[in-house]
């Protein structure tokens, strides 16, 4: 504790004399160390796309998935620690079904989203708890209020997103999303992005093997959120590693 | 309307109205049409055969958009209006935007389920909102909920259960559906005897809600042979 800035980091109920929250800092890094988590909010729907990085060939494939259905018209992506991600999908779950069963309608995922945020947010003021080590990205469509997403960091901080990415790769993927008219683009052409965006920026390096995830909520699953179905799901696999194999061709011809 | 507790160890030297329960046996009724909802209730709150008030107003807001109309006993169903005004307001602040009449029906409905053994109340929740525009849904005595186009209540809507088959039709202009629930509710109280006094009325649209009152002498004229 020579210098200022150290020695505050075991804590969350205590403030640096900068006026940081260090365990919230540090439950951020474990989000980055996560494999990237894409959102994407088009103008009929909302698509996820994971990079789910499988650490052990011994794993069944589909094994740990990132992506949870939190009420039928919801979807959660998660990035992160996974087991605290299943805490944070528990808690929106029974929010959602509370809240189905007061008032009698789905809730509204502005509404879902402000709960479960104060729930996260609760976890960075005591000293007795750690905060949780996850993101999650929210999404749901509905004829009276179109696409909507959010996502809430360690922090219990949230934003309603066009594109939002988190994980590893995320400035990659960030500048990749900037790229896109996400607001003419539909849920079919955001599929193909989205899986194109995941091959591009996974490192083969450093992560072997990954799994996409896919998920879609939107006007043409009436509003439910489901898994990309297998064929739709393929056909953009392929287009994204046909796109880039392409990159790789095209970088050699440089050369 | 009429009042709900039976007083088991009423003084039978008293008059019965000083013990029997305040109750709205009651007439009232609410009609979508083109833009909005008519809500209508007569103005009778008795207390046996006596008639404790004779203009009640039986049509209590609970939001901007979000009327009921009450019928069974007076305490319950004001008390239970007010749980439910207290529940939206709240709801709403939460929400940032004015609550669905659905979700004011649900919270009607779980109150009325959950405390059905204790409660006498048969409620129509009636208003408008930016979802689905001009909405009804009865809340009869055991705590069911339901959606109708046109709903009535109260002892006096057993009188009129045919009147209202045979002239209602959907998609109505205000002015008929205003004609519609004065005549229903006039034939109502003329064959009731525990509904009467004035017509009261509100046109819930997106403008909000507008309220009027028909008197005695000026209600429509009906055979009364």
């Amino acid at each position: 504790m020579s210098s200022i800035g150290t020695g505050y980091d075991l804590s969350a109920s205590q403030f640096s004399p900068d006026g940081r929250v260090f365990q919230v800092e540090y439950a951020a890094k474990a989000v980055e160390n996560s494999g990237t988590v894409i959102g994407l909010r088009g103008k009929d729907g909302v698509v996820f796309a994971v990079e789910k990085l499988v650490t052990s060939k011994l794993y069944e494939p589909g094994a740990n998935k990132r992506i949870f259905h939190v009420d039928e018209h919801v979807g959660m992506a998660v990035a992160g620690l996974i087991s605290d991600a299943r805490q944070m999908v528990e808690t929106a779950r029974s929010e959602a079904s509370n809240y189905r069963s007061q008032y009698g309608i789905p809730v509204p995922l502005k509404y879902l989203n402000e709960r479960v945020s104060m729930y996260m947010h609760a976890y960075t003021l005591y000293s007795a708890v750690r905060p949780y080590g996850c993101s999650v990205v929210m999404g749901s469509w509905s004829e009276h209020d179109g696409p909507q997403m959010f996502m809430l960091d360690p922090s219990g901080v949230s934003f309603s997103y066009f594109g939002c990415a988190v994980g590893k790769a995320k400035q990659a993927a960030k500048t990749e999303i900037e790229k896109l008219k996400l607001a003419d683009m539909t849920v079919k052409e955001l599929v193909k992005e989205a899986a194109r965006i995941i091959y591009l920026v996974h490192d083969e390096l450093k992560d072997k093997q990954f799994e996409l995830e896919l998920s879609w909520v939107s006007k043409d699953t009436k509003g439910r959120h489901q898994l990309v179905p297998r064929d739709v799901a393929a056909e953009a696999e392929n287009h994204a590693k046909q796109s880039l194999a392409d990159i790789e061709d095209s970088d050699e011809g440089e050369m | 309307m009429a009042a709900s507790v039976i007083n088991t160890y009423a003084d039978p030297c008293l008059p019965e109205w000083m013990n029997a329960p305040h109750s709205t046996g009651t007439s009232i009724m609410a009609c979508e049409f083109d833009g909005g909802v008519v809500i209508g209730a007569d103005s009778r709150t008795t207390t046996g055969a006596y008639i404790a008030n004779r203009v009640t107003d039986k049509l209590t807001k609970i939001t901007d958009h979000i009327y009921c109309c009450r019928s069974g006993s007076a305490a319950d169903t004001q008390a239970i209006a007010d749980i439910v005004t207290y529940h939206l307001n709240f709801h709403r602040m939460e929400l940032g935007e004015p609550p669905l009449v659905q979700t004011a029906a649900a919270i009607f409905r779980e109150l009325c389920y959950n405390y059905r053994d204790s409660l006498v109340a048969g409620i129509l929740v009636a208003g408008w909102d930016k979802k689905k525009g001009g909405q009804i849904y009865c809340v009869p005595i055991g705590g069911m909920v339901q959606r109708q186009a046109v709903s009535i209540g109260g002892s006096g809507s057993s009188y009129v259960y045919g009147y209202v088959d045979a002239n209602f039709k959907p998609n109505m202009t205000k002015e008929e559906a205003v004609k519609f629930v004065t005549n229903t509710l006039t034939l109502a109280m003329l064959r009731d005897g525990s509904s009467g006094g004035v017509v009261r009325l509100g046109v819930i649209t997106e403008a909000g809600v507008e309220r009027t009152v028909i008197l005695g002498d000026q209600l429509p004229k009906f055979y009364e042979g």
